[in-house]
């Protein structure tokens, strides 16, 4: 018999990749990541997408990326907006670099409700 | 004026000794560590490296008159003593572009290290590093698709991406080895690996793998809504076996194939990451007999020679050792070669073994591979050291949970998670590790488990092969 109490059975959890494996951020701590982006010169962004079509790769843009954007209170009203004129979706927010064209920030600050 | 042929054995040093000369950018460099015999002048020494490893041959022959020996001879122009080694010496040697073919890697390692690591004069020899001039660098391929087409196409952003490479290494029937990978994935990691020297042995013939562990992808794609990989190892006896493997993954829909490019051999790598690029498939590269070749501090090829080569050749992941855990390899050495690696101009930095400013142009970069005898104690140096673009592999720290795979997972992603949150807050992560990986651990039973589990490991050993120092 090798039936032990003290094994856990692990629930497969539907993620969002990058900081879902974390309980959901506050506030404070979702600024912090905002001032990190800003203070790597990146260029902040936002995306929102019903839960059923989050694996996609585009989501559509919340109006444009916020070029040359270097204040915390603005990047926060527009992600408040975001998710006010979308509450059913998730609302992610991303850090462009324009030298690796890539994205050196990424990840979701509201879920969807129906989560 | 014509020279007059004059036969017999001459000094390598009246040749191929030019202290004076000034090389050009489109030089070849290289930087060798040489060990003489006894009475052997370095100047001698140096020229004699320079003249076998380009055109010398041991006698003067009356066709060398025929061509212009001074446009395509090698040439040693500077001598330096090793810091803290005085039986040994560097020299710097240029070689003319038109040595070599364009775009081949197997021709510039048969010239540069071929006959001459023999050669009777010297007792031991090491290749410490190459400057590729951007004239030659632009001849080659490179990676298949590098970091920043990587990042877009598996989605994972602003973060090291997490593997393992399944276990026991060998053994397992195909079914049940799609299990652990699946198990493995379903609980948080973006990718699983093939061990090395699993091929297409009799207890799992690769084509069941293949199916069986494509199946594990698409489920735990589907199940998590996140981007999945496993590294299928395609590397087999002949190159038509390597691409029938190849071609079956790409026909199973699977993003990544795996190559070990040195028991391979670099015709095989160049040739795969060709067909990568075409197909659209990510190759993941690992080293077997690499400390063969690159652990002796006097003797063979340093790893950053090796790790240059492969980015030319073709590789879009490659591992570099982990510093903090079990394997070989001296922090800053390391990362002087992980910036070889991703970056696109590194400068010459001889505290971290870089002998001279080497310019990629437009080459794409590779993520660097940490693998081997990690757990999640490591993590916060592991984010620490090797930053956002690379692949942090824990194999045992993943399969040895005591719940399984998909809780070792969860307990690594969520570790992984916690310290890339704390980096991005300004927190000095080696400094707070415990801190850090105590707080993750309040939300995460599976984190706290692993904690408990490997708390008493550590691997302390001395390097053996350090950078040279005074």
């Amino acid at each position: 018999m090798n039936a032990d109490s003290q094994v856990g059975d692990y629930r497969t959890q539907h993620t969002l990749e990058t900081f879902s494996f974390l309980p959901a951020l506050t506030q404070e701590e979702v600024y912090e990541q905002i001032n990190y982006m800003l203070a790597q010169g990146l260029t902040p962004a936002i995306e929102h997408e019903a839960a059923a079509q989050a694996a996609e790769h585009y989501w559509p843009m919340w109006k444009l990326p916020f070029f040359g954007e270097t204040e915390l209170s603005n990047v926060v009203n527009e992600l408040e907006a975001c998710h006010r004129a979308y509450p059913e979706h998730h609302v992610r927010l991303i850090g462009y670099d324009s030298y690796t064209q890539s994205q050196g920030v990424c990840f979701v600050v509201y879920r969807a409700k129906s989560w | 004026m014509a020279k007059k042929y004059d036969a017999g054995v001459k000094e390598y040093r009246d040749l191929y000794w030019a202290p004076d000369y000034v090389p050009l950018d489109t030089d070849l460099l290289a930087c060798f560590k040489v060990t003489q015999q006894e009475g052997v002048p370095r100047e001698e020494a140096a020229a004699a490296v320079a003249a076998e490893s380009s055109t010398g041959t041991w006698s003067t022959v009356w066709s060398e008159l025929l061509t212009d020996m001074e446009f395509y001879k090698g040439r040693a122009y500077r001598i330096e003593d090793v810091p803290g080694d005085k039986e040994s010496f560097y020299t710097f040697i240029a070689y003319p572009l038109d040595l070599f073919e364009e775009g081949s890697i197997v021709n510039v390692l048969t010239s540069l290290v071929g006959n001459v690591f023999g050669f009777k004069a010297l007792r031991y020899l090491r290749l410490e590093d190459i400057r590729f001039p951007i004239a030659f660098v632009k001849t080659c391929m490179g990676p298949p698709s590098g970091i920043q087409v990587e990042r877009d196409k598996l989605n994972k952003y602003g973060r090291p991406m997490l593997g393992a490479t399944i276990k026991p290494k060998l053994g397992l029937s195909a079914k049940n080895y799609g299990r652990a990978v699946y198990e493995c994935l379903r609980g948080g990691l973006d990718l699983t690996k093939d061990d090395e020297n699993v091929n297409s042995q009799p207890f799992m013939r690769w084509q069941n793998r293949f199916e069986f562990v494509a199946e594990a992808v698409r489920k735990a794609q589907a199940e998590t809504g996140e981007t999945k990989g496993h590294y299928l190892n395609v590397t087999a006896n002949t190159p038509e076996d390597m691409y029938e493997r190849a071609e079956f993954a790409k026909e199973l829909g699977q993003p990544i194939i795996m190559h070990d490019f040195l028991t391979g051999g670099f015709t095989a790598n160049a040739g795969l990451a060709k067909w990568c690029r075409k197909n659209g498939m990510l190759l993941h590269i690992h080293r077997a007999m690499h400390a063969v070749i690159d652990r002796n501090p006097k003797h063979g090829i340093h790893f950053r020679v090796l790790a240059k080569c492969l980015r030319l050749s073709g590789g879009d992941h490659l591992h570099t050792g982990t510093v903090v855990g079990k394997l070989e390899g001296d922090r800053a050495s390391t990362l002087g070669f992980v910036d070889l690696l991703r970056e696109s101009f590194i400068p010459e930095d001889r505290s971290r073994g870089i002998f001279f400013d080497q310019d990629w142009g437009s080459m794409p970069g590779v993520f660097a591979v940490a693998s081997g005898g990690i757990h999640v104690w490591h993590m916060p140096a592991l984010v620490s050291i090797f930053g956002d673009d690379s692949i942090l592999q824990f194999g045992g720290g993943t399969q040895g949970h005591p719940w399984g795979n998909a809780a070792g997972a969860a307990a690594n992603r969520v570790a992984l998670e916690a310290c890339v949150k704390a980096r991005n807050e300004g927190r000095e992560l080696e400094r707070e590790a415990r801190d850090i990986m105590e707080g993750a651990a309040r939300h995460s039973p599976e984190l706290a488990i692993a904690m408990e589990t490997w708390k008493e490991i550590k691997f302390e050993f001395d390097t053996v092969d350090k950078l040279d120092v005074a």
